[in-house]
């Protein structure tokens, strides 16, 4: 047998009588054995009898007057309302039309070789930033002898801690 | 002429609904809207004008508010009109209509009463609930309508969703799947919610359910 919670789901659907069979069944031994649940049940009933107790009110004489005045003033659209653009497609037009000039202002494809001739300096500058990282930090390389140059064409040295250091082979 | 009919629904809360809306469902009747026919939106008007305004006026407890409420369902039924699809009942779109007016402007109403002052006078719809002293009462009418009232508050006292649930359940006779559709809930929780808000009014209404038992008793009349 089911336990009284498990009816209480049920027990509405069964005194309106929209259960089952087999649930009306179920119920039906719950509340032969249940004294609690069938003294429920009965209230229930009686309680919906009380409920119906309420009177109707009834709406206003002017109500469906009213409404049929709101709705005459509800804006109307004939055959010809289709031609005019509603206000959110006409927004939705001058926005794109808009962007369509702003787009066609900004700086055109043509350009392709002087943006391709800019992306190779940078990368080119890139790459001597790059040796210039590995020959001033790359302790190894400090080591390598400094060839003899001529006086008047001398470079500058990379590192000044080459300066320091003396020339081991001989 | 105009042919009406009233429909028993348990006991003595009949409504009236009008024979020539009914020949044609209600899903046709709004699909004849959408095409543009005016006259089959009045049908619809007066077919559902008297539950829906019941409806609000249970929830909302004003007259006022309950027809402003329920011209504003009617006036947004009217709106949508040209997006109506009927992929649900006719029904159960309006009372959803209803439902969400009538909740808005009880939580708006709320908070205007918040806004106002603490120490503004108690409503007369928010008084606590009191047994209606017969002793007391001379006129027959007066205490039907004191019991009418006690009954009012006593639904008006249920929390929002089992008061929706029970109003739709017992006086608009919905089903289930219906009912749980507007509530967006299951149909299981649904039955749970009808449950509690039926055991809330019984230990409310207790002394009244015990009274007219005595009384049919007394009249030698079947409970």
């Amino acid at each position: 047998m089911k336990k009284c919670e498990d009816v209480s789901k049920q027990l509405i659907a069964y005194l309106d009588r929209r259960a089952n069979s087999a649930e009306r069944h179920e119920v039906e031994e719950h509340l032969a054995a249940c004294s609690a649940c069938h003294q429920r049940a009965e209230d229930f009933r009686k309680l919906w009898g009380v409920l119906d107790e309420v009177p109707l009110v009834e709406p206003s004489l002017g109500f469906d007057a009213r409404i049929r005045a709101r709705i005459a003033e509800e804006p109307r659209r004939g055959w010809l309302g289709w031609l005019v653009p509603q206000p959110r497609l006409a927004f939705a037009m001058a926005l794109l039309l808009a962007l369509s000039v702003w787009t066609a202002k900004l700086p055109r494809e043509g350009n392709v070789a002087g943006t391709e001739q800019q992306d190779f300096e940078a990368i080119k500058d890139l790459g001597v930033l790059e040796n210039y990282d590995v020959l001033s930090k790359f302790d190894a390389l400090s080591e390598v002898p400094v060839e003899a140059a001529p006086a008047d064409q001398q470079a500058q040295p990379v590192n000044p801690a080459n300066d320091q250091q003396p020339a081991t082979e001989e | 002429m105009e042919h009406t009919q009233t429909l028993q629904l348990y006991g003595t809360a009949g409504v009236r609904y009008n024979v020539g809306a009914m020949t044609r469902s209600d899903v046709q009747l709004m699909l004849d809207v959408k095409a543009g026919d005016e006259a089959s939106f009045n049908l619809l008007l007066q077919k559902y004008r008297t539950p829906l305004v019941n409806f609000l006026y249970r929830m909302v407890r004003n007259t006022g508010t309950a027809e402003d409420l329920a011209q504003e369902v009617f006036l947004r039924v009217y709106r949508a009109r040209k997006q109506y699809s009927p992929s649900a009942k006719f029904t159960t779109w309006l009372f959803r209509i209803a439902t969400n007016l009538a909740l808005n402007s009880l939580r708006d109403n709320r908070y205007r009463q918040m806004d106002v002052s603490i120490d503004a006078p108690v409503e007369e719809d928010a008084a606590p609930l009191q047994l209606p002293a017969r002793e007391l009462r001379i006129d027959e009418k007066m205490i039907e309508r004191d019991r009418s009232e006690f009954i009012r508050r006593a639904i008006a006292a249920l929390p929002e969703k089992q008061r929706v649930a029970v109003l739709l359940h017992k006086y608009e006779e919905m089903d289930y799947g219906e009912i749980a559709k507007i509530l967006e809930c299951s149909e299981s929780a649904l039955k749970s919610l009808l449950f509690r808000a039926y055991e809330t009014l019984r230990v409310q209404l207790a002394p009244l359910v015990s009274q007219s038992v005595a009384n049919r008793a007394r009249e030698g009349r079947p409970s």
